[in-house]
Formats: C-alpha cells, sequence, structure tokens
C-alpha cells in the first residue's frame, strides 16, 4: 500500500456559519509527505478526486515543524498538528480508508480548515499570563532561580497556544464559559516565577468563579493529546490547591 | 499633537520589541501581523542569543563581541549599530531574564551560557532547545499587557499591502488587508516600523515560515524604499530536507562528532549500514584533515554542494548527503543531542541512532535587507535617540529585525540574530516615537484622498487578480523561482550563470504578473493573497540576483569561484538597490562602509564553528 495514491477526505465550509460537506481528493504518492504537504499539492492542482476543478482549500500553517501551534486540525479523528503528521504514520491508522481532515470543532470556522482561536489568547490576558516588570529600562539581572524549579516552569512555558487540549475537553464550547486548561497552567507558570508570585492572588481570582477552575470536570483528556507533553492535569490540581487557600484566605480578609 | 500613532508592522522578536518601547514612551500602536503574533517565524530559533555577560570567567567583553560580528560578517557592516547593538547585549538578556525566560541555569543559580560558532568564548544564553519561542512568548506576554491597558490595538491576521506615501513623498499610514474577510483598508499613522522578517520563500524551500515571503520588503522597495546587500544570503549547511520545509538539524550533531559522506557511486542503492567503510567517501575529513565536519558553515555548505551538483555523487544521485551518528553510544546521543535527534525522528519517521541522516545546505537568513540609516554622536558612537536612527530611505517608515541591512554585514554569526531583532525593535520604537513628536502636522490632518488613491491601488491590484483568467498557478511559479534562484543565486555564484537566471527572471515577471488566483472563495481566500505577492517576490529576487552579479569578489556568504578573494579596495561598500519602473528591475549604487573602529584584516578562520 506504501506507494499507492493518497486518498483525503476534507470537510470543507466556503466561510463563517455557513453549513460544511466532505470534499474527497487524490494525490500521488512521494516519500516523507505529510498532511501540509498533501495541501501544499492541492493548492497547486486544485481538482477534487473526481477530476473536477475545485477551489483550493484554505488552512493555516507557518512554522512547519511543530512549534508554532498554527497547523491544528483535526485528522482522523484526533486534533494535532497537520505538519507533524506524516501521511506514512496516519494512513496506518485507518487501512484502506481515507485520511480525514476536518476543523477544531470548539472554535468558530472561518473558512475549511481555518478557525478562529481568539478567545484562547483572551483567556491569556484574563489571567494576566505576565511578569509584571517596572519597565524595560535597565535594571540588572532578573531573579536567580535554581535550576530543578527552572526546568519545571520550562515545560509549562512551550505551550504554543495550539488549541489540542481544549479540543479535546469535553468542558470547553462555545457555549461554556470555561477557561481552559491551557490558560490555567499559564497561571501556575507565572505564579511559580519569583516575581510573577508577587501578583499570584489576582491571577488565582481570575479562574475562581464562574468559567474558572471548577468547571474542570477533571476527565484528564487535556494532558493526553497536548503536543508538548505539558503536565496539564498536575497544573490544574497546583492551582486547585492554591484556589482553595485562597478562598479560605479571602474569607478570613473580609 | 496628540498621542503619537505608530503602525508596527510584524510580532517577531523586532516588532514586539518596537510595540514595548513606543506603548512606554507614551506612543499608540497599531500592531499588524499575518498570523497572532505568537506564531511568528521567530519561534523557530532554537540556538540561543549572544551577549558578553562573562559569566564564566573567560575575559569575554562586548568589544570582543564586537570584534567577533565584525570580523564574522567579513567587514562588510558598518560599526557603529554593530558596536552599540553588542554593547547593549548584556542589558537585553538581563531584560529578557525578568520578563521571565526560562534561560538555563548554573548551579549557583545564575545564567548559563554556551559556546556557538564564529567566537572562543562561551557567550550564548539559551532556554532549552527552543530560546526563540521562550523569547518570543516574554515578549508577547508584555505587549499583552500593554494591550489590555489599550495601549497596543492588534490586528492579527491583518497583511500589510504598501505604504501611504504623501506628495511631499512622507509616509502618512499604511494600507493593509484582512485574510479573512479580505478586506483592504487604509490607517493613518505618524510612523511606521517594518518588521516582517526574513525573504525565505523567494528560495522555494528553505528553514524558514511558510511566512517568511519578503512581501512587505518588496513593496515598499517597489515605492522607492532603498533595499541594501539583497546578495548576501546564508545558507546553513545541515538541514533536513522535506517535501515542505527544510527543517535545520543543528551545528551540535556535527560537534557531537558526526560524519558527513556519501557513497563512492552514486548508483550505490545499499541502506547506508550495508556499505562498508572502503565504499564511503568522508569528503570533508579528507579535504580538510584538520577540521574535518567543523569546518566553518559556508565552507561545509560549498563543499556539499560541490559533491552533489558537480560530482553528481549525492546519495542516489540525488541533492542530499549522511549525517552519521550511528557509530555513537545511544545513550550519549540521547543525553547530548535529544531534542534535535527527535524533531528528525518526527518528521522523517527514521532513528538517527539507528540509521545516518540525509541532510541537504538550506537558506536559512538574510543578512540584506530594507536600508536604514543611523546618526553618529561626536564620540562616533551611535545616536541610538536620534530620529532618523533605523529609518528606512523613505520618511516616517523604520525597518527593525531580520528585514533590516544593519548588523551582519555579509554573514552572520549563529546567535547574533535573536540580539540583533531584538536591539533594533529596541531603538526603533522611541526613534519613531521621536520623529511622530517632531512632526508639524500629524497623519490625521492629512488629506482623505492621499489615503483613498492607495487603497485603491491595492484594490485595482487585487481586484485584477481576481477577475483575471487564463494564466498560471501561482504555487507552480514559485516552485519554478525557488528552484532558480536555489541552483544560481545560493553556494556558488558565477557570472554566466546569474546572467542567465536574470533573463529567466524577467521572463518569470511576465507570467508571476499574469497569475491567476483559481480561487472563487470570498473569505481567507490563500490563492489571491498569494497570486498578489508572487510578482514582488520576482521583483526581490532581481534584487538579489543583480547584486551578486555586480559583486565581482568574495565575501562571507557571496562567493564567486571565478572571483576567489575578498577586494576591499573595490567592494568594500553597501550595495543599494533602488526600483527603476523602466528597467523593470533595479537600479545599483555603493556606499563605502562605515569602518571608524576596527582596520580589516584577512578572515582566516582556523577554529571549527560559525
Ligand atoms: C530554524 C531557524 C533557527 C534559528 N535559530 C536562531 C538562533 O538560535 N539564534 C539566532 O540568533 N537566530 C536564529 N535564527 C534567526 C532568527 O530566528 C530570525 O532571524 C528572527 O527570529 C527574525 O525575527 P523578526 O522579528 O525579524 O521576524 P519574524 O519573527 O520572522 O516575524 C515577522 C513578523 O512579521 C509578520 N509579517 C510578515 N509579513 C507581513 C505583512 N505583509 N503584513 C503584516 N505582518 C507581516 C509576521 O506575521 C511576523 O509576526 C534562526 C532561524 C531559523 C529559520
Ligand atoms: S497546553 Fe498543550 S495542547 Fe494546550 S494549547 Fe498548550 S501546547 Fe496546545
Ligand atoms: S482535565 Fe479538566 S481541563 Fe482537562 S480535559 Fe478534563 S475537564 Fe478539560
Ligand atoms: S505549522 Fe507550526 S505547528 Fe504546524
Amino acid at each position: 500500500m506504501a506507494n499507492e495514491p493518497i486518498k483525503i477526505r476534507i470537510k470543507r465550509q466556503p466561510g463563517p456559519g455557513v453549513a460544511s460537506s466532505w470534499v474527497d481528493f487524490e494525490m500521488p504518492y512521494r516519500a516523507s509527505m505529510n498532511v501540509i504537504s498533501c495541501l501544499m499539492e492541492i493548492q497547486r492542482n486544485p481538482v477534487d478526486a473526481s477530476g473536477k476543478p475545485v477551489d483550493p482549500v484554505s488552512w493555516d500553517c507557518s512554522c512547519l515543524e511543530e512549534v508554532c501551534g498554527s497547523c491544528t486540525m483535526v485528522i482522523n479523528g484526533r486534533v494535532r498538528q497537520s505538519c507533524s503528521a506524516l501521511v506514512d504514520n496516519i494512513r496506518k491508522e485507518r487501512p484502506g480508508e481515507p485520511i480525514s481532515l476536518e476543523p477544531m470543532t470548539k472554535f468558530p470556522v472561518v473558512r475549511d480548515l481555518c478557525v478562529d482561536r481568539s478567545r484562547m489568547f483572551e483567556s491569556l490576558k484574563k489571567v494576566k499570563a505576565w511578569i509584571p516588570i517596572d519597565g524595560t529600562h535597565d535594571l540588572g539581572p532578573g531573579p536567580r532561580m535554581n535550576e530543578v524549579d527552572r526546568a519545571e516552569s520550562y515545560k509549562l512555558s512551550e505551550c504554543m497556544t495550539c488549541g489540542c487540549c481544549v479540543e479535546s475537553c469535553p468542558n470547553y464550547n462555545e457555549d461554556s464559559k470555561f477557561i481552559g486548561p491551557a490558560a490555567i497552567s499559564q497561571v501556575v507558570l507565572f505564579n511559580s516565577h519569583p516575581t510573577g508570585a508577587m501578583n499570584a492572588g489576582e491571577r488565582l481570582d481570575a479562574i475562581m468563579g464562574e468559567g474558572g477552575i471548577t468547571d474542570c470536570g477533571n476527565a484528564q483528556n487535556c494532558v493526553n493529546v497536548c503536543p508538548k507533553s505539558i503536565p496539564l492535569t498536575t497544573s490544574i490540581a497546583k492551582a486547585s490547591r492554591a484556589t482553595s487557600v485562597r478562598m479560605i484566605t479571602n474569607l478570613f480578609d473580609r | 499633537m496628540a498621542e503619537p500613532r505608530v503602525a508596527v508592522i510584524g510580532g517577531g522578536l523586532a516588532g514586539l520589541m518596537a510595540a514595548i518601547r513606543i506603548a512606554e514612551k507614551g506612543g499608540k500602536v497599531l500592531l499588524f501581523s499575518v498570523v497572532p503574533v505568537k506564531r511568528s517565524h521567530s519561534v523557530c530559533a532554537q540556538g540561543g542569543i549572544n551577549g558578553a555577560v562573562n559569566t564564566k570567567g573567560e575575559g569575554d567583553s562586548v568589544l570582543q563581541h564586537f570584534d567577533d560580528t565584525v570580523y564574522g560578517g567579513d567587514f562588510l557592516g558598518d560599526q557603529p549599530p554593530i558596536k552599540a547593538m553588542t554593547a547593549n547585549a548584556p542589558r537585553i538578556i538581563y531584560l529578557l531574564d525578568r520578563m521571565g525566560v526560562m534561560f538555563n541555569r548554573t548551579p549557583e543559580g545564575l545564567l548559563d551560557f554556551r559556546r556557538f560558532g564564529g567566537t572562543l568564548y562561551n557567550r550564548t544564553a539559551f532556554a532549552g532547545a527552543t530560546t526563540g519561542q521562550q523569547l518570543l512568548y516574554a515578549l508577547d506576554e508584555q505587549v499583552r499587557r500593554h494591550e489590555a491597558d489599550g495601549k497596543v490595538e492588534k490586528f492579527e491576521n491583518w497583511e500589510y499591502l504598501s505604504s501611504v506615501i504623501d506628495d511631499e513623498g512622507v509616509a502618512r499610514g499604511i494600507v493593509a488587508q484582512n485574510l479573512s474577510t479580505m478586506e483592504i483598508k487604509a490607517f493613518a499613522c505618524d510612523a511606521t516600523i517594518i518588521a516582517t522578517g526574513g525573504p525565505g520563500r523567494i528560495f522555494g524551500k528553505s528553514t524558514n515560515s511558510m511566512i517568511c515571503t519578503g512581501f512587505a520588503a518588496a513593496s515598499l522597495y517597489k515605492q522607492g524604499a532603498k533595499y541594501a546587500n539583497g546578495e548576501f544570503i546564508q545558507i546553513h549547511p545541515t538541514a533536513i530536507p522535506g517535501e515542505d520545509k527544510l527543517r535545520l538539524m543543528s551545528e551540535s550533531a556535527r560537534g557531537e562528532g558526526g560524519r558527513v559522506w556519501v557513497p563512492k557511486s552514486s548508483s550505490d542503492t545499499r541502506s547506508p549500514r550495508q556499505i562498508p567503510e572502503a565504499e564511503r567517501w568522508y569528503f570533508l575529513e579528507e579535504k580538510y584533515p584538520k577540521y574535518g565536519n567543523l569546518v566553518p558553515r559556508d565552507i561545509a555548505s560549498r563543499e556539499i554542494h560541490r559533491v552533489c551538483y558537480k560530482l553528481k555523487l549525492g546519495i542516489g544521485g540525488g541533492a542530499k548527503v549522511y549525517l552519521d551518528l550511528t557509530h555513537k553510544p545511544r545513550e550519549v546521543l540521547n543525553k547530548k543531542l535529544g531534542g534535535i535527534l527527535e524533531i528528525y525522528e518526527k518528521f522523517v519517521g527514521v532513528d538517527p541512532r539507528e540509521e545516518p541522516m540525509q541532510i541537504f545546505p538550506a537558506v536559512h537568513y538574510s543578512m540584506g535587507g530594507l536600508w536604514v540609516g543611523y546618526e553618529t554622536k561626536a564620540d562616533g558612537e551611535m545616536d541610538m535617540t536620534h530620529p532618523k536612527t533605523h529609518m528606512t530611505s523613505i520618511p516616517g517608515v523604520y525597518a527593525a529585525g531580520e528585514v533590516d541591512h544593519l548588523y551582519h554585514g555579509a554573514n552572520r554569526l549563529g546567535a547574533n540574530s535573536l540580539l540583533s531583532c531584538i536591539f533594533s525593535g529596541d531603538v526603533a520604537g522611541p526613534a519613531s516615537v521621536a520623529y511622530a513628536k517632531g512632526l508639524a502636522k500629524g497623519a490625521d490632518s492629512v488629506d482623505k484622498s492621499i489615503f483613498d488613491r492607495e487603497v485603491k491601488r491595492m484594490q485595482t491590484e487585487v481586484d485584477g487578480i481576481a477577475a483575471r483568467t487564463g494564466g498560471e498557478n501561482p504555487f507552480k511559479i514559485v516552485d519554478e523561482l525557488g528552484y532558480m534562484m536555489l541552483s544560481e543565486c545560493t553556494i556558488e555564484r558565477y557570472n554566466a550563470g546569474l546572467k542567465t537566471t536574470r533573463a529567466k527572471l524577467d521572463d518569470l515577471q511576465a507570467r508571476a504578473d499574469r497569475a491567476i488566483a483559481g480561487d472563487s472563495g470570498k473569505v481567507a481566500n490563500q490563492s489571491l493573497r498569494f497570486a498578489h505577492q508572487l510578482p514582488y517576490l520576482v521583483q526581490l529576487a532581481k534584487v538579489m540576483v543583480d547584486g551578486a552579479l555586480a559583486r565581482n569578489e568574495s565575501r562571507g556568504a557571496h562567493y564567486k569561484p571565478d572571483f576567489e578573494k575578498r577586494d576591499d579596495e573595490n567592494w568594500m561598500a553597501t550595495t543599494l538597490a533602488q526600483f527603476d519602473a523602466k528597467a523593470n528591475g533595479p537600479s545599483l549604487s555603493y556606499v563605502p562602509v562605515d569602518a571608524r573602529f576596527i582596520k580589516p584584516r584577512p578572515r582566516t578562520y582556523g577554529a571549527p564553528g560559525n
């Protein structure tokens, strides 16, 4: 089967809020192709499997090395990056069947495989995912950190806001207000930084209450799909403990 | 005047740093980017960022960093800006540290530094193997903070198309297109900073991201901006050939003992481990017994190219050679090279610990870019706060980052780019605010017709393409462009080949000018967008080829076997290309390099690396 032509089914949608439909494509196989090179092939030769000319498929991509997060889509029913989805591997997942490509379902579709993930960036704003430095003027080095803590935090800092985790989360959808695991994990990242810790309370407040951490049903889907192996459920547990403590202190402060 | 409004085009390291500085100075930022800024190409950088912090007690200094950079650039770089950049590098690294970048630490909890090419010092700060990503995120977070405060307004998924230039030749704003709705619109602003990154796409496939097209720079060049040193393109010797992209394979693979070889016969179809030692050709080790596989980047790239194209001895006759680590124990490889070997494994589907990697040089970085000026103070140092510093030749438009030409001369040292991007944003941001504050009248009081006519010019171009039928597919044409540029305008350049290529580019220009979108979509029409960009990319390719053709010497990344020596008497000069509408191509002129601090000397590198 290795050199057989590649068959792909793509869920297409010409614009926001209109109906979608499946279109079949077929193209010659070349060694080491990934899903992106298949989509590029459609750009060069926009015809469907029957040879009928169609509009080329729209999708997002940039780095092509699984570090920018742009190209996330649902491939063979599983959310992941299309640049690191190699044809040889994904064809094995469903032998004899076409590769299926769909846009993520938790975000508004712009066109075809392009979705609008601005909600995730808004969440980062909500939880104040930054270190509040005094300014860019020269104030010397930052705080010292021990390498063990640094390595722990580094894992969390690799989140590329790709959306896989929220796509897989049963509690995150267009109707719910749940902020999602990626943003909660960022709270843990910034609250563990020596300077960031000075504003830890603000970030915790942002994930308490409606749409906050208590909306997590602990289904663990998120941690299993994160391409960067970010320990999301560990972050959620940490944040959960911290918010409980804060709830009690807030109570006494009143 | 009210608060100055600055349009920052691009949210890579350079654009984000500029945005932060403008916000701090009380300006209002309109930040445009074709992707959410967090997805900018800067995320790809792995290695690190240079700064002479001297934490290892080696006696490193900012002046040594300055000298290494000038020498590494083969004395084509103007020295005052390089001096300023290297002097500010420790401050910039500390700033990033304060912003929360998870830089690797020493046992004492201080920033750790590692070795990189072109220097003998441990001068490169790094955050795991994802330094660019970590730096970009830190700046992205700071910009988000200013956005929450209302000082920055983001226009993500918007593409800069052109500048609005009034009848006095002063830029008064920009025209941009919403890539979802395809709406084209003008934005009035007192100053503009172009921070749109490199032009890798002109070469078809490169180590760059897909969005690194060079379009914004080409558009401004067509509007009259000078483009400098276009012929200087860095080729990295070891990249992973791919269907869609040439992913970088870090130099550290050779640092840890990786050996480059090809089968002695190109018709040898055995799997590499089946090929006995006697039938392998370790061509780098043979030709350079002293440095072996660790010869400098330009030499390694040239040798691999020669073996594949001139001697036709690439693997199976193709353009690939082996980079072999299989003689090293698995545990050692995992410990020292884990990250990069995983990239190879993930994308090629082959375990490089078991089977030699197949690699080939790839276009990596553009030293050239939009020409920007700088002012100096009485002592000869760059005046970092002067409104003309970092301005392009169009008043009111600045450039920063890979898209400017200022810091790397004829060859960039590894880990100096993350530095130059951040430093140039750090300078261009405040300079643009100083310029805006000094304007007699702000962009708001400019007649509306000036904006309307530029919107109309762009709308007409785009509508023309959408309505066109019968032309060629732009993605096929760019494949041809890439092939042409790769074969004649990269590692080895010959005047005959460059002349033929130049003639072919004229032909390609005519075809690109007639390319069709072939997409009737009303939203997110990516083919229409690319068909619009393509003719501009061909224009920029002509700048690169003409620059290379004219420069009859060898310097840094520009190598002509027929002119093997550096010629300081005739060519210690910056190439300036300006668009000539009659010729539909560049007209070239030259200005001498500002070498006021360090006298040129022969570039003889003993040391491996770079
Ligand atoms: C694989 C790889 C590894 C590297 N490793 C290192 C390293 O270890 N150390 C080092 O110093 N350097 C390294 N470099 C070089 C360095 O990464 C780049 O030179 C640098 O990141 C460029 O930053 P920038 O801010 O200029 O542009 P970019 O990061 O490329 O950002 C450009 C921005 O402009 C936007 N844009 C582009 N066109 C338009 C338009 N028309 N309208 C609106 N927005 C637009 C994009 O959306 C983006 O936001 C590496 C490069 C590569 C390819
Ligand atoms: S946590 Fe993982 S899956 Fe979620 S957005 Fe970040 S990188 Fe993607
Ligand atoms: S653990 Fe929480 S955040 Fe993760 S998928 Fe489950 S419900 Fe969603
Ligand atoms: S294109 Fe960047 S993650 Fe796939």
